[in-house]
């Protein structure tokens, strides 16, 4: 548990990803298994102690703190684990009975508690083994998994009484979850690929085909047996990806052109009798759409664009706005689930009736997709279709005319080409719909993080009311090259008019141009509007601020 | 349990009023006569026409505060001595908060008060260690009023930055101290770890660390960031106040580690809202198990609690059936130097 607590405490002060990686790849190279595939699983929020929750955690913290003194620390601290792991009463407290009676001094005199010997957050790579005595992850892993609602409190008080405070926040955070150190799936796979020097596509493929701990994994990484064998197991495939389309030249008898729509990337896979939802990040969300779960009842693998039908659009495709409601659930009511109703738009077909297509050009898998895509229910899949243009032309024609909302523009594949994993060059291109713009006034900035701590990079802008007051319409940090963040930077330092925390107030007479790629009704803004996609694409020192837009502009972009 | 102030000592938000000696103690606001516990700005004002502390914060009242302003009817006493008036016997006596920090006790018609201003328990290389002293009324400072803070070993702490900086060479480690005592106590314990390297430092610390040394705290060699070359900081610890952490100054050291020294650290959030990549749990102040241990060894007959997390200490001493009352002193500055 030591390895994995300074894991954990490192994991929530980095913000660079690149360090992230390095650290996770150095915890999966020195930690034995078991316990680093639970790591791996507790740090991917794929564990779950359902007899274990916050109120257990509160319940048990009543029987050894006073209830009033836990209440004002939870006030102070804001989270339960987080306040439960420093409050757990150590034995012995590290001061009692020892003020003053050394005159060496505290911290030099007798051997200090137990606690105190650890090496705290070392930077040094962790050690491989808890040691005599220790309590190992996978010790925490199995005692909260055995334990029942009934006996959770003994159990948690077992295992509390073995750790430090470090140790006491990595159980607490591993038994409810939450842990927010910033470490998506995809992050994982990477530390995964890169601790053992295997191929990224293999450890995506292999990853959701093989439960936590994650050994088969582990043997096969480390060299020690070959790749497991995937049948009949509804594993991920790695998408393959597209390049933005900037200036090359296209020929349509090499190209397909589809829709490019405006949902989120789904896998669809049928294996072994299951069907998994995956996300571009190859996250399995397959509990926010049970409807599609149900309804994918064919030995198949789709690759397609989920996205949710809109009353408001005719029974179209809505927009992403409309599709937000369904995204990050882990569980969800009838009522969205006839409010927001999900499908799926597919475009390609990896594999289906056990045999792998991905090795077929795009004509071909295309062809066995039409033929496929009648199997499936039609409330909840239908076929994107290709876009008939003569020639490049009628098809940029095509893509500027696009009025839904659901039209995020066009991509292009070649008829040749293989399903291969992520971006090749030549093979896949999007081409977007050429992004909105708005002149908007600089109202707030705040400043960046890492490498941008000391620049005031994140820009708050708003656009005119009808009454002539500043509303806020979006939040943007990127778009500017380096020497504009620096004029930026300055422009905000010596504009300040007031500071709100970390927030700088600034004299409203800077207008920014903000491109964003759709903007949408929202409740969050005082404007009413929220952006999608927004970065400053220039900066308009020539312009007077009262020439800016007027949030009236805005309204009629939005879809 | 509401116990009704003493007639000679009176509380007043802005400070606490000794009636027969009429003086103040740590008033935050320009009076006649000002007994000083330590010379921290939310203790140590500028402007009294005479101040009674301890040599040591007479001269940092007077770096702060200039000559002419902190200088003209003082009185300076040595730990152990102290002087009458009223009727009144004060005498000072180590608080181990910082250099020159003192409890001030005051003995009037057989009772004694002891005011601990601000103070810790643990040993600190730049400042004597706290004396307990025993009294009837213990007014004391609660910053860490709370049972989750429990501050770590400092070597452990002090441990974790010399591994940081060892652990990337091409960066320098730049620790946010409080210019008054954070700073020269981390820099005072990297040399008791061994660390002889200079120490470079921020342009708003090194009065202070002069200070310091003139008073006996060696320090070891230090430098001055403005001073030197960029690369010269790569792998190695540099000092400036917190507010130097994120700002522009930064700029000028080799892609810095931020790091913090604070009791605050304890708490993951408060740290990250700060953007600290190293937090540091080294503070000044008492933590809850010295706070609380403190108050069993001197054992009053009641404790009045100045600043901090007052509730938190009051309901201890509920539990603990020990009178309590908070005093809501106002004008303490908690944030920056705890």
């Amino acid at each position: 548990m030591k390895a994995f607590a300074a894991l954990i405490d490192r994991l929530i002060y980095t913000r660079s990803r690149n360090s992230k990686l390095a650290l996770i790849v150095d915890y999966l190279r020195h930690t034995p298994d078991p316990d680093r595939g639970w790591a791996l699983a507790a740090l991917t929020e794929a564990l779950d102690f359902p007899a274990v929750k916050a109120g257990t955690v509160r319940a048990l913290l009543a029987t050894r703190v006073d209830e009033e003194l836990f209440r004002l620390s939870r006030h102070f601290v804001g989270d339960t684990a987080e306040t439960a792991a420093l409050l757990w009463p150590e034995k012995p407290l590290p001061f009692r009975g020892r003020v003053g009676v050394e005159a060496a001094g505290l911290e030099q005199g007798g051997g200090p508690p137990p606690a105190a010997t650890k090496e705290r957050n070392s930077q040094v790579s962790p050690p491989s083994s808890e040691g005599k005595g220790g309590l190992s992850v996978s010790d925490a892993v199995a005692a909260l998994s055995a334990t029942t609602r009934s006996d959770a409190p003994a159990v948690l008080t077992g295992l509390l009484d073995r750790l430090d405070a470090d140790g006491r926040y990595a159980l607490l955070k591993m038994a409810l979850g939450g842990m927010r150190v910033g470490v998506s799936a995809r992050l994982a796979k990477q530390a995964f690929a890169q601790a053992f020097d295997v191929g990224i596509d293999d450890v995506e493929e292999l990853w959701h085909a093989i439960p936590p701990p994650y050994e088969a994994l582990f043997a096969w990484g480390e060299g020690r047996v070959a790749r497991p064998d995937l049948a009949d197991v509804a594993f991920f495939r790695p998408f393959m990806l597209a390049h933005p389309l900037e200036g090359e030249s296209i020929d349509l008898a090499d190209y397909a052109a589809e829709w490019k729509w405006d949902g989120i990337r789904v896998q669809i896979a049928h294996g072994g009798g299951e069907t998994r939802i995956y996300s571009r990040g190859g996250e399995e969300i397959s509990a926010a759409f049970p409807e599609l779960v149900a309804a994918f009842d064919q030995d198949a693998v789709i690759d397609g664009e989920l996205l949710v039908r809109g009353e408001v659009q005719g029974g179209e495709a809505a927009s992403f706005n409309a599709l937000q409601q369904r995204l990050g659930r882990k569980t969800v009511t009838k009522k969205i689930l006839a409010d927001f109703p999900a499908f799926v738009r597919v475009y390609d077909l990896l594999a289906v009736d056990g045999e792998d297509l991905r090795g077929l050009p795009w004509t071909g898998r295309r062809r066995q997709l039409e033929a496929f895509v009648p199997r499936l229910a039609a409330s909840h899949f239908d076929l994107s279709p290709l876009i008939e243009a003569g020639d490049f032309a009628e098809l940029a024609a095509l893509r500027a005319g696009a009025r839904d909302a659901a039209i995020e523009g066009v991509m292009l594949k070649r008829r040749d080409a293989p399903y291969v994993a992520g971006r090749r060059a030549g093979l896949w291109y999007k081409w977007k719909r050429d992004p909105l713009t708005a002149d908007c006034v600089m109202m707030y900035a705040q400043r960046g993080n890492g490498r941008r701590a000391s620049f005031y990079s994140d820009y708050t802008f708003g656009c005119w009311s009808e009454a002539g007051e500043l509303l806020p319409v979006g939040k943007a940090y990127s778009g500017f090259t380096d020497d504009e963040l620096k004029w930026l930077d300055k422009f905000v330092r010596t504009n300040t008019v007031d500071r709100f925390g970390p927030v700088r107030e600034v004299e409203k007479t800077l207008v920014l141009e903000v491109a964003f790629d759709s903007i949408h009704a929202s409740k969050r803004h005082k404007s009413g509007l929220a952006m999608r996609f927004p970065r400053i694409s220039r900066i308009r020192r020539d312009k007077p601020a009262e020439e800016a837009d007027r949030i009236a502009t805005l309204q009629a972009m939005v879809t | 349990m509401r116990v009704l102030p003493k007639p000679w000592l009176e509380p007043y938000p802005h400070g606490l009023y000794v009636k027969p000696a009429d003086l103040w103690i740590d008033p935050s606001r320009p009076v006649e006569r000002a007994a000083v516990t330590h010379g921290h700005a939310d203790h140590a004002r500028s402007g009294h026409t005479s101040v009674f502390a301890t040599p040591e914060t007479l001269a940092i009242m007077a770096l702060r505060y200039g000559v002419d302003v902190a200088a003209r009817e003082n009185r300076a006493f040595a730990y152990g001595d102290g002087f009458e008036r009223g009727g009144v016997r004060f005498s000072f006596h180590p608080a181990g908060h910082v250099l020159g920090s003192a409890q001030i006790l005051m003995e009037y018609a057989g009772e004694r008060i002891v005011v601990t201003g601000d103070y810790k328990r643990r040993a600190d290389p730049t400042c004597a260690r706290f004396e307990v002293v025993p009294c009837d009324i213990f007014i004391t400072e609660a910053t860490f009023g709370l049972p989750v803070f429990r501050h770590p070993p400092t070597h452990d702490e002090i441990a974790k930055l010399i591994a940081a900086v060892r652990a990337e060479p091409d960066r320098s480690v730049l620790v946010g101290a409080y210019a008054l005592g954070k700073a020269q106590r981390v820099i005072a314990e990297l040399r008791g770890a061994g660390w002889n390297a200079p120490v470079f430092i921020h342009g708003a610390l090194e009065r202070m660390c002069a200070l310091y040394a003139e008073h006996g705290v060696d320090l070891g060699p230090l430098r001055l960031v403005s001073e030197a070359e960029k690369n010269e900081m790569a792998g190695q610890i540099v000092l400036a106040p917190p507010s130097a952490l994120n700002d522009r100054w930064s700029r000028r050291l080799p892609n810095p580690v931020t790091a913090m020294a604070s009791g605050w650290m304890r708490v993951r959030q408060r740290a990250r809202q700060r953007m600290v990549e190293l937090p540091l749990v080294i503070s000044d102040h008492a933590d809850w198990d010295e706070l609380t241990t403190t108050i069993e060894e001197v054992n009053p007959k009641e404790s009045w609690i100045t600043h901090g997390s007052e509730d938190g200490l009051l309901r201890w001493c509920e539990l603990h059936q020990r009178k309590a009352r908070a005093l809501h002193l106002v004008g303490r500055d908690m944030e920056e130097e705890a």
